[in-house]
């Protein structure tokens, strides 16, 4: 659920980098998941979204520190495995750390994979000499019994290594004057990999030919090692970036031909990778004593939450279990807040009155912004802070990639790709940041029907709207504890149809309008980690909370106010709002509703938390919400207006199936780049709701 | 293919066994290479998901989740336990 205040929009660094602010820029890089946002945030002291799976970081974010005296730039690159590769990802990280030539680049290795990590190092160590190699996640590796002797690894790459605990803060100011110290010394000289005779020889004669396009004779060497090796993605951008005459490609290409067959066709791309890997399994043979060759706590929490028995039954209960917390520990502060603005409303209108202000003042402010606010508030407010520190907590263990997992073969099935599990979390908070997480899936295909369905994930603008109905009607008949379970069922329930429809959708988007080769899923289960909960708590509450509230409260003020000159403004003997609903009313009874819940839906296009105070601020025609007093009152209200079962599902159902909300198709048409994708994400789950509840109501009243 | 060799998704889990060659070309080969995975790499299957498709591999120290469709381009020889 990344959605922070900077999530939004951070601009992909194209060029520029090195402008006057600074001192000097540095880059971040490193393999997904090895807690580079978390190093990011302890430098420069700002809050990037953390969480425990792989790609979080999609795009570089950047920061400022200062650090005797110097003025760093910090880019946080995304995390990648290698940068020789066509990823998206692979791409931006690569470009920056060859082209964008930055001061030092930090590299951050997992202590307790640092095999792995090396790869990359070994990559990186190609490029550049101005290096610090940063072996963070210490805490987690000491505490698995992994120990790593930095002196050596420091010695064999002869490069600095720092050993940086990013949740205890461990290593942060020796890290700092490790890169202070490169930029001022400017001495360094990696002992980077030397290849066979064969293609020495060939990186020989290709530097040979480059001599008059490049320079930096590191660089040189790195460029024709990547022609040699023709990765055309790579070619193309360095024949670019350089300048390099097409007849000198020419001749490079015949150096690559004739090497491979002296090589017994063996493919350069190949040997170089082996070399690399080869490397890099020795230097972490000489430096790391491991006791067990993986977390056993994580084997074994795994064998139950991924397993064939258990795997699912257990990722319903704990749906179910988050819910029902959510729903028993929200009713109490609800009514608190309820309770409060209704004195607060008396006191205010008294002051209103008082002022001998017209009636119609009055009734805007009051009846419509007012009541309209503080019913947001006060419905909204308790379940999202309990909600999303509780996902937040699940996300910081570890347990999205699981999630993935474990739905992997229904996705396969859809033809879509694993990775939507993911993006179909973080809709469940919200579905802009569900949209711009699609970004982690790597085919553009796959990545549009994970865009397309992602609305089918309720977000907090309407699970609530969810619990409330199923508070009303479902908890409130069994009452008290058995009540909210039943809600959390329901809930759970209306969730799961989200899945399948996601489901159904992306198999009906793969077969018309998205078709295409499945790709390939290979995705990285990482080590459960220790949660930081007190950090949970605080960034779930300003990042998530708030920032969420801020938009419902700026988009619930201006739509209480129209709503009520809606239902107040009279044209002959009926309101504007009458008319609209009275429109819809036909219409509206077909599908097993009524004409207000239609015009609830409708008007609530801005913001999904406002269809639920519009729908009983229509109710009472007085065009006020004072008197729906708890659940109880709410429940007397929408049975007088004539609810049945029927609209209950039905209306739950709409919730789940319906157009996204404003900034969702906003978001969706800035992420695809064309107005089609916002369209068919607009019509797609309205009509699949409009029939389905078509569906129910044929059911219903054969059954009734 | 010779008799001892298998493909990695029918290897069952817990059973240690060594790459022998890699049959996928391009971006694939790459995604493989950038894991660590080259001839005679250790891989142990660990977990299968609920529904039977993908399994979870230990690779060089790191659980990586990988679809039949593509462990199937790896062709693999057990290592006898001493």
């Amino acid at each position: 659920m990344g959605l922070t205040k900077g999530s939004m929009g951070i601009r992909i660094i194209e060029s520029g980098n090195k402008d006057k602010k600074c001192d000097f820029t540095i880059g971040l890089a490193g393999n997904p998941n090895v807690g580079k946002s978390t190093v990011f945030n302890t430098l420069t002291g700002l809050n990037q979204h953390t969480g425990n799976w792989p790609g979080k970081t999609v795009t570089n974010a950047e920061g400022l520190y200062e650090h005797n005296d110097k003025k760093i730039k910090i880019i946080d690159l995304p995390g990648t495995y290698s940068l020789l590769s066509d990823s998206e990802e692979e791409e931006i990280a690569r470009n920056y750390i060859c082209f964008e030539n930055p001061d030092v680049v930090v590299i951050i290795a997992d202590a307790t994979s640092l095999e792995r990590n090396l790869n990359l190092f070994m990559q990186i160590s190609e490029i550049t000499d101005n290096i610090v190699l940063c072996v963070n996640l210490m805490d987690e590796a000491n505490k698995r019994g992994i120990s790593i002797n930095e002196d050596e690894l420091s010695n064999i790459l002869n490069i600095k290594v720092i050993k940086t605990s990013a949740t205890d803060k461990v290593g942060f100011s020796e890290l700092k004057d490790a890169i202070n110290e490169i930029v001022i010394n400017n001495q360094n000289k990696i002992r980077t990999i030397t290849y066979s005779e064969d293609i020495e020889f060939a990186i020989k004669s290709v530097e040979e030919l480059l001599k008059n396009c490049i320079i930096d004779n590191k660089k040189k060497r790195w460029i024709s090692l990547r022609l040699l090796e023709g990765n055309k993605k790579i070619k193309s951008k360095i024949k670019m970036k350089f300048n390099i005459d097409e007849i000198i490609l020419q001749k490079i290409n015949e150096i690559a031909i004739k090497t491979e067959k002296h090589m017994n066709n063996k493919c350069i791309g190949d040997e170089l990778v082996e070399q690399i890997i080869k490397k890099a399994e020795e230097v972490a043979k000489a430096v790391v004593k491991n006791k067990t060759k993986y977390d056993d706590f994580s084997k074994k929490v795994d064998k139950v939450l991924v397993s064939r028995m258990t795997g699912i039954p257990v990722m319903i209960l704990l749906l179910i279990l988050i819910l029902w917390t959510t729903i028993t520990l929200a009713n109490y502060p609800s009514q608190v807040l309820s309770y409060m603005f209704e004195k607060i409303g008396l006191w205010l209108r008294n002051l209103l009155q008082s002022a001998i202000l017209p009636k119609w003042i009055e009734g805007i402010l009051m009846d419509g912004v007012y009541a309209t606010l503080t019913w947001v508030i006060s419905v909204m407010l308790p379940p999202m802070a309990i909600f999303f520190p509780m996902f937040t907590l699940l996300e910081d263990l570890g347990y999205l990639p699981r999630i993935a997992f474990n739905l992997d073969k229904c996705f396969k099935k859809c033809s879509s790709c694993g990775k939507q599990a993911l993006t179909m979390c973080m809709g469940l908070g919200c579905n802009a940041a569900g949209v711009i997480g699609c970004r982690i899936i790597n085919s553009p295909k796959e990545r549009f029907i994970a865009i397309l369905t992602n609305v089918f994930m309720p977000c907090n603008g309407r699970f609530p709207m969810l619990i409330t109905i199923a508070t009303v009607f479902v908890g409130g008949i069994a009452g008290g504890f058995n009540g909210s379970l039943f809600s959390a069922i329901i809930v759970t329930t209306m969730i799961i149809l989200g899945v399948f429809m996601t489901l159904i959708s992306s198999k009906i988007l793969a077969k018309t309008i998205l078709k295409g080769t499945p790709s390939h899923f290979i995705l990285e289960l990482p080590p459960y980690r220790k949660p930081q909960v007190g950090k949970i708590l605080v960034r779930s509450l300003i990042d998530r909370t708030l920032f969420v509230l801020a938009r419902a409260i700026a988009v619930a003020a201006p739509a209480g106010a129209i709503i009520w000159i809606f239902a107040n403004v009279m044209i002959g003997d009926s309101s504007i709002l009458t008319y609209c609903t009275n429109f819809f009313d036909p219409f509206a009874k077909v599908i097993g509703i009524d004409g207000y819940i239609a015009v609830a839906f409708i008007l609530g296009l801005p913001a999904n938390e406002i269809v639920m105070p519009i729908m009983i601020m229509s109710y009472l025609k007085q065009s006020t919400m004072i008197n729906v007093d708890g659940f109880d009152g709410l429940k007397e209200v929408l049975l007088a207006n004539g609810w049945t079962t029927l609209t209950v599902i039905n209306t739950m159902i709409l919730c789940i199936m319906h157009f996204p909300c404003a900034t969702t198709l906003l978001t969706i048409k800035k992420e695809t780049d064309s107005i089609k994708w916002p369209v068919i994400a607009f019509i797609l789950p309205t009509v699949l709701g409009i029939g389905f509840c078509f569906l129910t109501t044929i059911v219903y009243r054969i059954v009734a | 293919m010779d008799k001892q060799e298998k493909i990695l998704s029918k290897i069952n889990l817990d059973e240690e066994v060594r790459v022998v060659e890699i049959d996928a070309e391009g971006e694939l080969r790459r995604r493989f290479f950038d894991l660590g995975i080259i001839k005679n790499t250790i891989i142990e299957p660990l977990y299968i998901s609920p529904f039977g498709d993908p399994k979870a591999y230990l690779i060089r120290g790191t659980v990586i989740a990988i679809r039949h469709d593509e462990a199937n381009k790896i062709r693999v020889r057990t290592i006898s336990k001493e």
